[in-house]
């Protein structure tokens, strides 16, 4: 049976036989998903459960502002700036928006590089990114700073429901988190990356296990993740 | 492309090597070596051990439980405040920090690469990092007990507004401790959910297909990805809680009066944090009981010398089960104020549940049927453990149906069910799988008859406590009443019947004390028990030395040749075949044509 299974085959298998195989070759042995790395298959599973974290944020914030009777400040106004004595809505949230999602590119063409073993251009792209992140995180400072000026406070606010507040700061707050968390961490694996750690073979600090050039995409992979969340919070949260 | 084995019967061919030997972390000191250690199998032992300490805090609490619903006001230091604290730190400790703890992270560690052939677990520092945020978490717990005014009150499920108003026990800092404490909890989990997952999809040995593998590791994988999935409902839900109770927003809190006082909360919806907590809390309920579904298969088949009966049907049967109970969650809601046809979907999903666990339960007494029983402490406790885990699963289908639910919903028969059915179900389990792997962990065998001792008292005991409960449920008596008083429709009977419980409650807690005395005997005095004394087919009984040393094997990992349940093969020379052993000549024979 199982040699049968093995040959060739050229003609189209029927559609049983090709779940059967799907499912053989899925659950073979030493690994389910074959020429994954064991910490990129890690950061998946992570981001997954990651993904579920912010989800239950956001249905919360989703349940607490249908369920409130009073009414939902609007953002296009709360979150609109004067430049120039024209009020032009949200253009915060869209150069914050604009920025993180350049700061996917570079991370994308620093993976490129990293592969290459170009070492140079992988380290200063990643600092692109990074510094690219950092002034988003440096943009939402100031538009926390704005709001807290203005007297919106997680208790209340001038406007109306107070859980406009709470969920604001709760889940941009923790958006941001991570967005800082990735900047921390593309700084350290750029420092590796100049140094050479990946080339040498260094050992980790605390790990004490050599890593491979295959961490930047691993990087790239959280970096996107936090990318693709925020397009979820801009579109929940700014544009509704 | 790699060469696939079809089906888990024996077969010759095992595809080369696609995964290099990893590089291991090899400790140079004492510290490294048993304190701050890398090893799945020392992080293990110190999760069990974290686990079985706590574990026996809660058995102490339900005493004083115990003697107050009996002899009330005989104990003066428990008033009604105290009996709540009780409660509250009771549940939690044993649905998180026993039961999870223990059966993910000690089980887990211990035989997720002893199982599958490989040195270790994906990611040890990881793994490490793990254990000390989980100790953390448990003394964050600890510390409730310090402070002024106790650990909180509000029950195990937290309900809010109850949890943070003024008046509640432990609302100043008991509360704060316990939501710290929770997410603190999940942080490590996640640490070391990561790596069970990981070991298991990517860093089985040449030959363990996913159908190869024991039960008990479908059992451990399957809920480590469910409480992957849960836990972060509760992540979120202890947040938000704390931002309620530190910060003053009103995420769960409406609008208010207490003693003639408008609070400042406003507009927030308490439905909305029961539907987090249980969207954790009833996936919670299996990643209990599917790592126990997964041991008692492997201890039946093994002491009951027979393949284990619809292998296939077992691992879908988890994975069903595994799926379905995120589907279910608001049964616990029924009486919280829902539209009935929501009530009507989750109770048509709870139902179809029984469908999978029940062919795990035939599934199990078929292999019982006409096997070489050895009636051996493991074999006891899994025996113990089916009947349990039946009764608690037909007082299930009661709870599960609205109607019948809506009657019994707050008495005590909703504490017989739950303690039946995820307290000591389990809970018989984690004493089966301790003695059937204590041999493995300590190289040595525990005492036989202590053992039974303990098992036959432990067993019945349960059983004298949790029956009569039903009964007095469905006379109406109400669960989390911390006195009955003179009451006129509570016959005068039921005080004698809870004196009868709270005696055997107390005989069974001591009974434990047994068990413990009898792992630290057996350390030293107990005879020695060489690598396989079960004669058991699985990797790790497999191992060159007992206990299995720093990267469990020699030289070489082991090859797979065939499942996990090759007992009494007719022809063979033994009554079991290790996995690791080649296909004799006959099998080659059969597996040609």
């Amino acid at each position: 049976m199982a040699r049968a299974a093995m040959a060739p085959t050229q003609t189209a298998l029927p559609r049983q036989a090709r779940w059967r195989g799907m499912i053989a070759d899925w659950s073979s042995d030493q690994r389910a998903f074959k020429g994954v790395s064991w910490g990129k298959a890690m950061m998946w599973v992570f981001l997954l459960s990651d993904t579920f974290v912010f989800g239950c944020f956001l249905l919360s914030y989703m349940t607490a502002r249908m369920s409130t009777v009073e009414p939902w400040p609007n953002p296009s106004e709360v979150f609109a700036l004067t430049i120039g004595g024209a009020e032009i809505p949200l253009i915060l949230i869209a150069i914050m928006t604009f920025v993180l999602i350049t700061s996917s590119g570079t991370m994308a063409m620093a993976v490129n590089f990293a592969y290459r073993r170009d070492r140079r251009r992988t380290a200063i792209l990643m600092l692109v990114t990074a510094l690219l992140g950092a002034g988003f995180v440096g943009m939402q400072a100031f538009e926390w700073t704005k709001l807290i000026e203005e007297g919106v406070r997680p208790w209340g606010n001038p406007w109306g429901a107070p859980q406009f507040g709470a969920t604001f700061f709760m889940i941009t707050g923790f958006h941001g988190t991570h967005v800082t968390i990735g900047v921390i961490f593309l700084l350290i694996i750029a420092r590796k990356v100049w140094r050479g750690d990946f080339d040498r073979g260094a050992k980790g600090f605390f790990t004490s296990r050599s890593g491979r050039y295959e961490i930047v995409e691993i990087t790239g992979l959280y970096w996107h993740f936090v990318d693709l969340v925020w397009v979820f919070i801009f579109a929940f949260f700014y544009l509704w | 492309m790699a060469t696939t084995i079809h089906g888990h019967g024996p077969a010759e061919t095992v595809p080369p090597a696609e995964t290099a030997d990893v590089e291991l972390y090899h400790p140079h000191s004492w510290i490294t070596r048993y304190v701050f250690s890398q090893d799945a199998k020392v992080i293990a032992i110190q999760y069990s051990l974290t686990a079985m300490a706590i574990g026996f805090v809660a058995l102490f609490l339900s005493w004083l439980m115990r003697l107050q619903l009996a002899f009330p006001g005989a104990l003066e230091f428990i008033d009604a405040d105290a009996y709540y604290q009780y409660i509250t730190m009771h549940g939690m400790i044993m649905v998180v920090y026993l039961l999870t703890a223990l059966f993910l992270g000690g089980f887990g560690n211990y035989l997720i690469p002893l199982m599958l052939g490989a040195r270790d677990m994906a990611f040890p520092y990881a793994n490490m990092l793990s254990y000390w945020i989980y100790l953390l978490a448990v003394l964050v717990l600890v510390a409730s007990f310090f402070t002024s005014d106790g650990p909180t009150g509000a029950g195990w499920t937290l309900y809010p507004p109850q949890a943070i108003l003024p008046n509640t026990p432990g609302q100043d800092l008991g509360i704060v401790l316990m939501l710290v404490s929770l997410a603190l909890f999940i942080i490590g989990f996640t640490m070391g959910g990561l790596n069970y997952v990981v070991t298991v999809l990517q860093g089985r040995a040449r030959g363990m297909t996913l159908m190869r593998m024991p039960l008990t590791i479908w059992g451990i994988f399957t809920a480590t990805v469910m409480a992957l999935l849960a836990f972060p409902a509760l992540f979120v839900g202890a947040v938000m809680m704390l931002f309620d109770r530190l910060l003053g927003t009103s995420f769960f809190m409406p609008a208010i009066v207490q003693m003639g006082e408008q609070l400042s909360y406003g507009g927030g919806s308490p439905i909305l944090f029961q539907h987090l907590f249980w969207f954790f809390g009833h996936p919670e309920v299996y990643i209990v009981a599917l790592p126990a579904f997964g041991i008692v298969s492997d201890l039946i088949a093994t002491h009951a010398r027979k393949n284990i009966f619809g292998y296939r049907m077992m691992v879908w049967a988890i994975v069903i089960i595994g799926a379905l109970s995120f589907i279910v969650w608001a049964h616990h809601m029924y009486v919280s104020g829902m539209n009935p046809y929501f009530g009507f979907f989750f109770a048509t999903t709870t139902l179809i549940i029984a469908v999978p666990t029940a062919i795990k339960v035939y599934n199990w007494v078929l292999t019982l049927w006409r096997g070489d029983i050895h009636f051996t402490p493991p074999m006891l406790f899994a025996i113990g453990f089916i009947v349990t885990f039946l009764n608690g699963g037909l007082t299930g289908m009661f709870l599960g149906n609205v109607v019948v639910d809506v009657p019994l919903s707050d008495t005590m028969f909703v504490v017989a069910h739950f303690h039946m059915v995820m307290g000591v179900a389990p809970i018989l389990v984690i004493f089966g799988a301790i003695y059937h792997w204590y041999p493995k962990i300590t190289g040595r065998m525990f005492n036989d008859l202590l053992a039974k001792l303990h098992f036959w008292v432990t067993f019945l005991g349960a059983y004298l406590i949790f029956f009569p409960m039903h009964y007095l449920g469905l006379l109406g008596i109400p669960r989390r009443y911390y006195e009955m008083g003179e009451t006129a429709f509570v016959p005068a009977s039921t005080v004698t019947l809870n004196e009868f419980i709270t005696i055997t409650a107390l005989v069974v807690g001591a009974a434990q004390f047994l068990f413990l005395f009898n792992m630290f005997w057996s350390l030293r005095h107990g005879r020695p028990a060489g690598g396989n004394p079960w004669r058991a087919t699985t990797l790790e009984w497999q191992t060159p030395q007992t206990p299995p040393a720093h990267g469990n094997w020699g030289r070489e990992l082991p090859v797979v040749y065939r499942w996990a349940y090759d007992y009494s093969v007719p022809g063979a020379a033994e009554d079991f075949i290790p996995q690791n052993q080649p296909p004799s000549p006959t099998e080659r024979r059969e597996a040609a044509t």
